[in-house]
């Protein structure tokens, strides 16, 4: 097996154009699915016409000064404005293309806010394909209840705390200025101590009761209203927990993606073609008669690829880990999971190259099975019917890259379900792989 | 030392590649397998090879003391001419594999251009390397399936006085395939007619002369005859 590896090594160093397109194309469309799925999408340009006059972009609510200035200051942080002066300027820009859509806050929002004249209202236009139009849309729907949102709390501190002064007496803010509130409970003291000192028969006696009745009551239903009102003000709180899957961030998910897809493109690119032009050369045969057993040569050429394959891989990953924050500690994982990820690719390559026969046919199944196999391994459970994803659950189990993912991804990020069940999965699949291509080789 | 095939047989399905095929070959001399296409000579070859198994009979030496050079130059054509006598050489274990490569440079002429990639090789230096690679262990039988069948004339009759010599000096026994039969009347001391699988006639060319009735035509004249007269 020895002089076999050397004479596939010495082959491999003369073909320098595909050795350099065997590397090159897996890294360049693991990085490109890295960066795809590591950055968000560019920020949508909106045209944004303020009308609201300068110096009336504050309100006052309960007291508290609320600017709104602040809030279009977040929502700048989400798209890429395009100030515009006019109406016909902010049409111009969208149905031109320059801005994908336009918000336009009408001259009296502020003026409505402040409660005299109903809800207030922004107006917000079109334009682009489906895809950019959804997208900005859904950002500018987010970023307006966010700004409702964060009005509806300022609001609902307030009314908070008018209740607590309410109830506890203090000084409050309202239209004709500020005034001192006696509160509930001072004048259920008074009043106890008014009654406290009248005669049982007194006929004042009877009313104070009754009012001293009112501001308990009032007291207990203030006792339900705070709880109440911040309910209202954030209706629905998430608690997040997460049962199973990935817990890894999405751009520590990309290092582990991009160099499974290298690795999977290299292991079975590799090794069905080499398996395959031992045929193309005739050599097969010659070998196959007393020199070298069937058994020997695959696994020769297993780990010749698993070898190249994981080599690449792992240059590829502490090239990643150089820039970005991958946790070095766990370098001795990385290797269990490259090793039983290369192992398995690998024999899904040989099998390939048994069956194809020829180098090109064994390149061209190695593609059209790779490229499906990295995509369904990516389709989450909630995106397709469940028979679909159930079946699609079927075909990662029974190919490489899933598990070899999965392991990565547990390697490099601590990911569940930890490297030791996707490996072990991997040698499984690498013991099937190899019996397909011993069967294949019998009409090789 | 002889080598003999007896009773061999061999089906693909239901057709039936080789049917009961006995013939032997001592040691030092040439015989040629000939036959219309199909009749099952590379079949033939490929057992005595110890590739393909037959479904009955049997070969008397083992694959490994036998020679094996296909119709195609089975070598690496990224690999220089050194390069693929010593991997070879390695993988059969001679005792001095760089010895032995510079022996087969030697003998096959192709010293000059032992660094060479065999892909910048013409089609019969490639296989004078074909024929170097089955010589490596120095078997005391060789196979060769159509060994002049991609080569001009002046290379053919070079490959022949080599082959000639192995068999002459060397006394090693060569069993070859041709569709030339005028090669095989110049080159073997015995041929072997086999057609759709049967034995036809093994006997010196000669032989198969008389056989045919025809001594005042060509041997390739009356090789087509003696198929004909067989019902082939």
């Amino acid at each position: 097996m020895r002089w076999l590896l050397v004479k596939d090594l010495q082959i491999l160093r003369r073909s320098k154009l595909l050795v350099g397109l065997l590397v090159v194309y897996p890294i360049a469309i693991a990085l490109l699915i890295g960066i795809a799925l590591s950055r968000g999408p560019d920020k949508p340009r909106v045209a944004f016409l303020n009308q609201v006059p300068i110096g009336q972009t504050t309100t006052n609510v309960g007291g508290r000064d609320v600017d709104f200035t602040d809030y279009a200051d977040q929502f700048f942080d989400a798209i890429d404005p395009l100030r515009v002066r006019t109406r016909e300027e902010a049409v111009d820009a969208v149905e031109s293309g320059d801005a994908l859509a336009a918000l336009i806050i009408p001259p009296d929002t502020v003026e409505r806010l402040n409660g005299g004249l109903g809800q207030a209202e922004v107006e917000v236009l079109y334009n682009g394909d489906a895809l950019k139009q959804s997208f900005v849309e859904a950002t500018i729907d987010a970023e307006l209840a966010r700004a409702n949102a964060a009005l509806s709390r300022t609001i609902g501190e307030v009314a908070i705390e008018d209740l607590r002064i309410l109830a506890e007496g203090g000084e409050i803010a309202t239209p004709l200025g500020r005034q001192t509130l006696l509160g509930l409970k001072r004048a259920r003291d008074v009043l106890e101590r008014s009654l406290a000192r009248l005669p049982a028969d007194a006929p004042e006696r009877d009313g104070l009761e009754q009012v001293l009745r009112f501001a308990e009551q009032a007291l207990i239903g203030l006792d339900f209203a705070t709880p109440a009102l911040r309910a209202v003000s954030e209706p629905i709180r998430v608690r997040a927990t997460v049962l199973s899957g990935s817990r890894t961030p999405l751009d520590a998910f990309a290092v582990a993606l991009a160099v499974a897809v290298s690795l999977l493109f290299i292991a079975v690119l590799l090794a069905s073609g080499v398996l395959a032009l031992e045929r193309e050369e005739q050599a097969y045969g010659r070998l196959v008669r007393g020199l070298v057993s069937r058994a020997a040569l695959l696994a020769e050429k297993v780990v010749l690829a698993a070898a190249c394959s994981g080599l690449a891989a792992l240059a590829m990953l502490c090239g990643i880990g150089a820039f970005t924050g991958v946790d070095w500690g766990r370098l001795p994982l990385w290797l269990v999971a490259l090793a039983a990820g290369a192992l398995g690719c690998s024999a899904l390559g040989v099998a390939i190259g048994a069956l194809a026969r020829e180098v090109r046919a064994a390149s061209l199944l190695g593609l059209l099975v790779a490229l499906p196999l990295a995509f369904l391994a990516l389709v989450p459970s909630g995106a397709v019917a469940g028979g679909v994803h159930d079946a699609i659950t079927v075909v990662n189990a029974l190919f490489p890259f899933k598990p070899a993912l999965q392991a990565l991804d547990a390697a490099v990020n601590g990911a569940d379900p930890g490297v030791w069940g996707p490996a072990a999965h991997l040698l499984a699949l690498a013991a099937g792989y190899g019996i397909l291509a011993r069967v294949a080789l019998r009409r090789f | 030392m002889t080598t003999e095939a007896r009773g061999v047989t061999k089906r693909f399905g239901d057709r039936v590649a080789l049917r009961d095929v006995s013939f032997s070959v001592g040691e030092g001399e040439l015989l040629a397998v000939i036959g219309p296409n199909g009749a099952g000579k590379t079949t033939l070859l490929s057992i005595l090879a110890g590739i393909l198994r037959p479904d009955e009979g049997e070969v008397s030496r083992p694959p490994e003391e036998i020679g094996w050079v296909p119709q195609q130059p089975a070598v690496y054509s990224k690999l220089t001419v050194r390069e693929n006598l010593r991997l070879f050489a390695r993988l059969e274990k001679v005792a001095d594999p760089d010895a032995v490569v510079a022996r087969m440079l030697e003998q096959t002429g192709l010293a000059d251009r032992a660094d060479d990639e065999l892909g910048t090789l013409s089609g019969g230096n490639r296989q004078r390397v074909n024929i170097a690679v089955g010589l490596l262990a120095d078997p005391p039988v060789l196979l060769l399936d159509e060994p002049s069948s991609s080569l001009d004339p002046r290379q053919r009759e070079r490959l022949w006085e080599f082959v000639d010599g192995l068999a002459r000096e060397h006394g090693t026994s060569v069993v070859f395939t041709t569709h030339n039969v005028a090669e095989a009347e110049r080159w073997a001391d015995r041929v072997l007619v086999l057609a759709d699988g049967e034995v036809l006639f093994t006997g010196a060319p000669q032989a198969l002369h008389r056989d045919a009735k025809r001594t005042g035509v060509d041997f390739e004249t009356a090789f087509v005859r003696f198929l004909r007269a067989q019902g082939h």
